[in-house]
């Protein structure tokens, strides 16, 4: 087995006072989706929140790309190669498509204008509204304009923290077909609880419960775990 | 969406509510004075501009309370009058050249020496009590207690006489109208002034990311960027804009006093609240409402006139409870 890109070991997390992170460790390996998913309150969002380090580890290590990033500060976690989708999108509603994507386009040059026209081609809608306000975008549209952002560096790893949610099944689908197309060129970390995506996107998959991970394996193996599906997961009509 | 449709139709009620009670002084006062006070109250307007729009912006991207904003419009006003005192020549001078020269150099020394303290100010006091309001308040407080008495210290208790400019003084005559030259400058700073706020935040990606900032800060430093670098510059570029709107009215005024920023103070506020957090439009058109307002009640109602905003903010946060312009978090 290759290494893994993110190693993350035993972290703790605490939000106020309460302890939301108890021991949770998991790793993404290269080339691969890997899922968190778990039911409300388990510690998911969370755990990405941690990796990005808009939240503080208390204790515990996080490893990427073998340099240990739990201390430092999240703008300097993204500038390493990492990049974050979160469960609100987090899309800048006063601002334009093309001025959201300039807050994303890290450098301005030549490379960086290739790499948008491409992430375009993945994203044809967001030419269509190139000059709209995102906020005025419907939910499919923000959800790929907040993807797109996220992969127009050289991201080497994307968190996504609940894609579908909300979302309609057709738009789910188009969802599943980009996270697909970018996984060749991106690490993936999927935070779903719709298990449907997860099962069509991921290729291994830990399962948190109250703040630690109780299972964790591939994908193929979770599909033959009914009784883990029904316990843990919520399981989508297509 | 109703709401949204009722949103801007307050917006637009409010501002053609407030251009026509605008128009009603006309009844009473004669058209040569009206053009002489509404050319002051814009004048005065630009100027509240100046000092609100880095309150609007502070408090908006950096939401903090920043009480010490009138203590950094006083220093910019004794910059200016330490610059003014030393060129003394350059001042009486019958040059346009130098007097312009003058002022420039009078701005630059504000904008520059206000913007380090307000640096300073950020990286050793403010950033220590974010996400916290009372703590901000009394902290900022203090530190204005501290740069007033260092007012004192320096350039004397007393009440000085702010020296102008000879091509700033005077005034012309336009059809038997007397308009006195310097609010007309101060109407041509605050809208350059506002044009490059505009331009810096629309245009530049810098901006962009401000903007981006004031709406989710997470969100930025998510993507790269060093937000606390960031809160940095728009501290220090919100002193300095407060410096240089305490240079233009120390001159408008024709005083600078220790603290003239507490006056002024207040109505950055009325300001601010009026227009919208984090929109310079919204300081722009809050600041035009109020200086108008000021300057006509104070004419005609003198007794009127230290409360006539506080009035105008209550009746414009009945209507619109979060300003003119407000930028969405």
């Amino acid at each position: 087995m290759s290494e893994p890109i993110l190693k993350v070991t035993d972290i703790h997390t605490y939000i106020g006072r309460h302890h939301i992170l108890q021991g949770v460790s998991f790793e993404a390996l290269p080339d691969s989706v890997t899922v968190l998913i778990g039911r409300n309150g388990a510690g998911k969002s969370t755990s990405l929140k941690t990796v990005i380090g808009l939240l503080p580890a208390f204790r515990g290590s996080i490893v990427f790309r073998g340099e240990p990033i739990e201390d430092k500060k999240p703008y300097e976690i993204a500038r390493l190669g990492m990049a974050f989708v979160p469960e609100d999108m987090g899309i800048f509603t006063t601002l334009t498509v093309e001025e959201n994507m300039r807050v994303a386009m890290l450098a301005e040059d030549k490379g960086s204008q290739g790499r948008l026209e491409k992430v375009l081609e993945i994203f044809p809608d967001l030419r269509k509204f190139w000059k709209a306000k995102a906020g005025n975008l419907s939910g499919g549209q923000k959800q790929m304009l907040a993807i797109a952002r996220a992969i127009t560096n050289d991201t080497d790893l994307l968190l996504i923290d609940e894609p579908s949610k909300g979302l309609a099944p057709v738009i789910v689908e188009s969802l599943i077909q980009v996270i697909n197309r970018i996984k060749g060129k991106s690490v993936v970390v999927l935070v779903e609880q719709n298990f449907y995506m997860a099962s069509r996107v991921g290729d291994r998959y830990f399962i948190l419960d109250d703040g630690s991970v109780v299972h964790s394996g591939t994908m193929t193996e979770l599909m033959e775990r009914e009784d883990l599906q029904s316990r843990y997961l919520v399981i989508a009509q297509r | 969406m109703v709401s949204k449709v009722a949103r801007n139709w307050s917006r637009k009620v409010i501002i053609a509510g407030a251009l026509i009670l605008f128009l009603l002084p006309l009844i009473q006062i004669p058209f040569r004075t009206y053009v002489t006070l509404t050319i002051a109250g814009l004048a005065m307007g630009m100027l509240l501009f100046l000092v609100a729009s880095g309150v609007s912006i502070i408090l908006g991207l950096m939401d903090v309370l920043n009480f010490a904003h009138g203590a950094l419009f006083a220093w910019g006003a004794y910059a200016g009058f330490s610059v003014f005192q030393w060129l003394a020549p350059w001042v009486r001078a019958d040059s346009v050249a130098l007097n312009i020269g003058v002022f420039g150099l009078a701005a630059l020394a504000a904008i520059l020496a206000v913007g380090i303290l307000g640096m300073v100010l950020e990286r050793m006091i403010v950033r220590r009590v974010y996400g916290n309001h009372l703590f901000q308040i009394l902290i900022t407080f203090g530190a204005t207690i501290v740069l007033v008495e260092l007012i004192r210290v320096i350039w004397g208790p007393n009440d000085e006489v702010m020296p102008t400019p000879l091509t700033l003084q005077g005034h012309w005559d336009v059809f038997d109208v007397v308009i006195l030259r310097y609010p007309v400058l101060c109407i041509a700073l605050g809208a350059a002034t506002y044009g490059i706020i505009q331009w810096i935040l629309k245009q530049t990606k810098l901006g962009i990311i401000v903007r981006a900032g004031v709406e989710n800060r997470d969100m930025v430093q998510a993507m790269g960027y060093n937000i606390y670098l960031l809160f940095t510059g728009v501290f220090a570029f919100g002193a300095a804009l407060a410096a240089f709107g305490g240079l233009a009215m120390s001159i408008f005024t024709m005083q600078v006093y220790p603290d003239m920023g507490s006056t002024y103070l207040l109505f950055a506020f009325i300001v601010v609240i009026i227009g919208g957090l984090g929109s310079a439009t919204g300081s722009l058109v809050g600041a035009l409402i109020v200086g108008l307002a000021y300057n006509y009640v104070a004419y005609m109602l003198p007794w009127a006139a230290a409360g006539v905003n506080i009035l105008v903010m209550i009746v414009i946060l009945l209507i619109r409870p979060t300003g003119l312009f407000p930028v969405g978090k």
